[in-house]
């Protein structure tokens, strides 16, 4: 007996693949249960929380210098800019004022940071879609700019140098002549990374209308940083919301103007070349000062100060067995962070440790939308949109 | 002339009280009222916070109203951030802002995730953050920072184990009752 064509009921359920939680072109630990239709993406699903390390919840029960390192460790390419927002935080909740010098070194560190992250975003992204050398050619660069990082605090990575109240360390002799020396060189070193890629037309063809996000929904899905500019909207915290002396630096934004990955590639590779700018800028801006603030309430004294006098040694014990207090206050302090808008909510209550801090990570915002951008196309783009969101799981996850 | 222009929020939106902190205004709206103040701010041409950065979750332990949650919009034509809290109890569940807010999908379910705060009309509610197997809402103050259970290898059964807590060492939390 031959089944007719309409006697047979035919049930199409899309094929569903797991993007497993361990894949090199996954950008940490991101399990994505794509449904495909051949070889076209219907749905992307994106699973969380393999990294989840509950800081939110360690925060509350450390005091205010105790989980500033828990801010390196969320997006750790990018280590200082999450110090940054935390620092940013509690002096404005406890209405600290910071040195001017601290301020400089602030804004140079956040520009070397701004660097750091795309050097590593556009060389993962690279990687992912198939160019292996400029990812050799971007992280021979952080190592030198990690060199800064380790000379100034110690560490290569996780240096918890900016904290409430300045900096923790005045920068040793020499610094901003290497500084100098490196910023001059770094402008061929672009060159050389953009003549690989900018007009290569492999690179072209993978990544010109793909994940294009259009203005209108740039907005509506509540994307920030370079998402956002991609599209043409021209948002920047560090011109809208100044922070820091950056309202009396002269640097420009780039914008794109379709939203699609090769836009968002160009407006890193410009961004690098304007925080380049910024941090021959502030060399010229450094003056004489103290690092730290002299409320010695909030920031510890000196040693030499510590060995000399009643007071200092009083408040050196206070700091470093109970920490600073800060008043009842809640704030949402948010920076330009090198992925996007990096937010911390922070609620205090008269005691020496958070009530309730709340991270507000970029790539959270990104990923939800993942479904969105991959939607129509195939496998091999799904890499390149992960690659051109910046997403790093430990923000995310947290 | 900001302060005109917040001072005038309650025009529109029905609050319940307004707050000015740390040069940040809050609105706290009731939680039945919460998608018209949530719409109406999102749509009035002279308000415009078509951006939300955040929901967060506070659990509030002793207080009348045991949670908050809080939305922290952004408008970008007009630069300005502002706050929107609402508070509820353990009973109560949240209007969902999805229709409203289309990037709000994954901040409810980390919310339900972490402190079991409902919201209805989600499209998909479900755990994100947590453990695919785990029970109990972690950001609540009640539960404790070590939690309840820990997981292992066993070689006998060749497969992850849930286990109830040991610690070797107590937990030392120092509690310093300052007279400054």
């Amino acid at each position: 007996m031959i089944l007719k064509k309409k006697e047979l009921n035919r049930e199409l359920k899309n094929f569903t693949i797991n993007f497993g939680p361990q894949h090199p072109a996954a950008h940490g630990v991101l399990r994505l249960i794509l449904e495909l239709d051949g070889e076209v993406i219907e749905r992307a699903d994106p699973h969380i929380g393999l990294l989840h390390r509950g800081t939110e919840k360690l925060i509350e029960y450390k005091t205010y210098l105790q989980a500033l390192p828990y801010f390196d460790r969320l997006d750790y390419v990018s280590m200082m800019a999450q110090e940054h927002t935390y620092s940013l935080a509690v002096e404005k909740i406890g209405n600290i004022q910071i040195p001017r010098r601290a301020q400089i070194l602030r804004v140079l560190f956040a520009e070397i940071t701004r660097i750091l992250n795309h050097l590593l975003a556009v060389g993962c992204h690279a990687m992912d879609v198939g160019a292996m050398t400029p990812f050799m050619w971007a992280f021979e660069e952080r190592e030198k700019l990690m060199e800064f990082y380790e000379r100034v605090s110690g560490a290569r990575m996780h240096a918890a140098y900016i904290r409430p109240g300045g900096v923790s360390a005045d920068i040793p002799l020499g610094f901003l002549d290497d500084v100098h020396l490196f910023a001059a060189q770094f402008n061929y070193r672009l060159d050389e990374m953009e003549e690989m890629l900018t007009d290569n037309r492999i690179w072209k063809e993978r990544l010109v209308d793909i994940g294009v996000v259009p203005y209108k929904k740039a907005l509506e899905w509540g994307l920030s940083g370079v998402m956002l500019r991609g599209s043409g909207v021209s948002w920047d915290l560090r011109k809208t919301q100044p922070y820091e002396i950056y309202s009396e630096l002269d640097f420009s934004i780039p914008i794109g103007n379709s939203g699609d990955c090769y836009d968002r590639y160009l407006i890193r590779i410009e961004e690098m070349r304007q925080s380049l700018k910024i941090i021959q800028e502030s060399i010229s801006l450094i003056e004489e000062g103290p690092v730290k603030t002299t409320n010695y309430k909030v920031s510890p004294p000196s040693r030499t100060l510590m060995k000399n006098s009643m007071e200092a040694v009083i408040h050196h014990f206070k700091f470093y067995t109970e920490g600073l207090v800060l008043p009842f206050g809640e704030t949402y302090t948010a920076t330009e962070a090198p992925k996007g808008e990096f937010g911390v909510y922070l609620v205090s209550n008269n005691t020496e440790r958070p009530y309730r801090c709340k991270i507000k990570a970029p790539g959270f915002g990104h990923l939800q939308i993942l479904n969105d951008m991959a939607k129509g196309h195939m496998i091999a783009d799904v890499v390149t949109i992960i690659g051109t969101q910046d997403i790093v799981f430990g923000e995310i996850d947290r | 002339m900001k302060i005109k222009f917040f001072k005038s929020v309650g025009n529109i939106i029905p609050i319940l009280s307004s707050l000015s902190i740390c040069d940040e205004q809050c609105f706290v709206v009731s939680y039945k009222k919460l998608l018209i103040a949530l719409r109406c701010l999102k749509l009035h041409i002279n308000y415009q916070y078509n951006l939300l950065s955040c929901i967060s979750g506070v659990d509030l332990l002793h207080s009348r109203y045991r949670f908050g949650v809080i939305y922290d919009l952004l408008s970008i034509t007009y630069n300005s951030r502002i706050r929107v809290k609402v508070f509820i109890n353990e009973t109560t569940s949240v209007d969902s802002t999805v229709d409203i807010f289309y990037n709000a999908n994954w901040w409810e379910r980390e919310i339900w995730d972490l402190y079991g705060i409902y919201f209805n009309k989600h499209p998909d509610l479900r755990r994100i953050l947590t453990d695919y197997g785990f029970e109990g809402y972690p950001m609540r103050k009640d539960f404790p920072l070590s939690g309840y259970v820990e997981l292992r290898y066993s070689q006998n059964k060749k497969r992850i184990i849930v286990e109830p807590l040991e610690l070797t060492q107590d937990f030392r939390y120092f509690n310093f009752e300052t007279p400054w």
